[in-house]
């Protein structure tokens, strides 16, 4: 009894008939030898997203990035109208460069040149070594050989992506490819009001990442979040989307605003504190006013719209939200079964002190709900690890889940292959 | 010395506690809190969100007087408390104690 048409083909799943219907194997998150091949095949590969352009608004602004997925830590300098990205890796003894108080730990700052804390070698915002301290004690030394090494680093729509790889097999406009280059236009720069997240959690990277591609689960684990009198029928009635979409490794999901329509609701079925603070789980109800948005972000042209969830393969998504503002997860491997999850909510920036409680409301609410799933998360980890079931049915409702993880073993394969080949 | 504008005295005795600048501090406050106290707090508030966040209103969120800074805390602090007393009945949600679960940033005030 679906809610909403499905392709011709039946199913959103038999849509893209590579992926198959049968049930899946859980072994791609549970296995320390699949994680190994993972950092070399996709995170040493692809083009992976690490912050945005207004975070380093001048000249001299950086923050650093440590990535353990590819065992090193970044640094990601605006140096006039260039984003540029290098190992943050001093060339006299490794010592890694750019740390505060706490070498693991990430910082952000302001620097004309980066400086070694260990001899004192300095670097330009270009990279270039423009000091070594006594430099007549080297032997057949020229400074202009040791500059920091570079990594790849390319902006779309204000979003700072790197790759790791010497040489880059795709652009970064070809790796998004067409479905999430019609996110493009959408005003993320205006939008500077930043609510930031961040957990680490006993999961593998998919199997958190899994959650965050499906709603199935949300009249389930999350239906403590709307007032009690409706949860029972919210779980029964369960979740459909009305589009779903897949682009290569990437994918989109579209849900139906009429469930976001909460101000036409009775208020009964509204918690107090939404009426109170006129916001609550899908953001503040006054939409914000951000002019005409690209068609992109709604590809499946669905009326009346609610949110769009593009996944950025292999570990980033951007939700755009029908009130106006948008929020980001991404999901950091540190091991085969932990990973560090980050979140930022985004919107206008507040005119007001109405306005700074709405997008409070919004932030409390993401917290509360992304609690639920990260506690959740960690106990699929350890149902997986417990290897008692193999496989996995998955329905049509987690078809990006499918695509996911038959993803990652493509970019697994195809690494195997040109590796075989050498 | 009151904390916050004397139109709000009735919310006085929750200012000290509840005034908090950081969603940081006023997580640990309600974690570490009864739901009681909690309800209590949210009791005294849920009549007067309105008129507290009109109050503030009156003042550009760059330039607001500290008893006003105070109040708006106090909202936030409302917003926080709200979650464990209309949904959870406990400081946490179900099943998630003991994940650190951190806001790193947020727009002040």
């Amino acid at each position: 009894m679906a809610r909403y048409p499905k392709p011709a083909a039946g199913s959103w799943t038999e849509h893209y008939p590579e992926l198959g219907t049968g049930p899946v194997s859980y072994e791609d998150s549970i296995s320390p030898e699949w994680y190994e091949l993972e950092k070399e095949a996709i995170f040493r590969r692809a083009w992976l997203q690490v912050g945005r352009v207004e975070e380093i608004p001048r000249t001299g602004r950086y923050f650093t990035k440590d990535i353990s997925a590819v065992n090193t830590s970044i640094i990601v300098v605006r140096d006039g109208d260039d984003v540029r990205a290098f190992h943050n890796v001093c060339r006299h003894r490794g010592n890694k460069l750019v740390w505060q108080d706490f070498p693991k730990e990430d910082t952000s700052g302001m620097a004309r040149q980066f400086t070694c804390k260990y001899h004192g070698w300095r670097y330009g915002l270009d990279g270039a070594c423009v000091f070594a301290q006594q430099e007549g004690e080297f032997f057949n030394f020229d400074k202009a050989d040791y500059g920091l090494k570079p990594v790849h680093c390319d902006v779309f729509a204000g979003f700072i992506f790197v790759n790791f790889s010497e040489q880059p097999t795709q652009s970064l406009r070809e790796f998004l490819g067409p479905m999430l280059l019609g996110v493009e236009d959408y005003p993320f720069g205006q939008m500077t009001d930043r609510y930031g997240f961040r957990v680490e959690c006993r999961s593998n990277w998919k199997v958190f990442s899994d959650a965050f591609m499906e709603f199935y689960h949300a009249p389930v684990v999350h239906v403590g979040q709307h007032p009690s009198q409706l949860r029972a029928a919210i779980t029964q009635s369960g979740y459909e989307a009305p589009h779903y979409q897949v682009d290569g490794a990437h994918g989109l999901v579209t849900t139906a605003g009429s469930l976001h329509r909460v101000w036409d609701m009775p208020p009964e079925n509204v918690k107090p504190a939404d009426i109170a603070t006129r916001s609550g789980l899908f953001g503040p109800w006054e939409r914000s006013d951000l002019g005409e948005l690209p068609p992109g972000i709604n590809p499946g042209k669905i009326h009346p719209w609610g949110l769009s969830s593009f996944q950025f393969f292999p570990n980033f998504a951007i939700l755009i939200w029908e009130a106006g503002w948008y929020n980001t997860h991404q999901f950091w491997p540190t091991s085969h079964n932990t990973l560090t999850f980050e979140g930022n909510v985004y919107s206008l920036p507040a005119r007001s002190a109405s306005e700074r409680v709405g997008r409070e409301m919004a932030a409390v609410s993401f917290k509360e709900y992304s609690l639920q799933d990260a506690n959740t998360l960690e106990a699929t980890q350890l149902g997986l690890e417990s290897g008692v079931i193999d496989r996995f049915p998955l329905n049509d409702q987690e078809v990006l889940v499918r695509n996911f993880h038959k993803a990652t073993a493509d970019w697994v394969h195809d690494f195997q292959r040109e590796s075989a080949e050498g | 010395m009151a904390l916050l504008p004397s139109e709000f005295a009735e919310l006085e005795p929750f200012a000290e506690r509840w005034a908090l600048a950081t969603e940081r501090e006023r997580w640990a406050e309600r974690t570490s809190s009864s739901i009681g106290d909690m309800q209590a707090f949210y009791d005294a508030i849920i009549t007067e969100v309105g008129e507290a966040i009109a109050y503030c209103d009156k003042f550009p969120l760059d330039d607001m007087p500290e008893d006003a800074t105070n109040l708006l805390r106090l909202v936030y602090s409302f917003v926080i408390v709200s979650f464990a007393v209309e949904l959870w009945r406990q400081p946490y949600p179900p099943d998630t104690i003991g994940t650190e679960f951190q806001r790193t940033s947020e727009p002040l005030p």
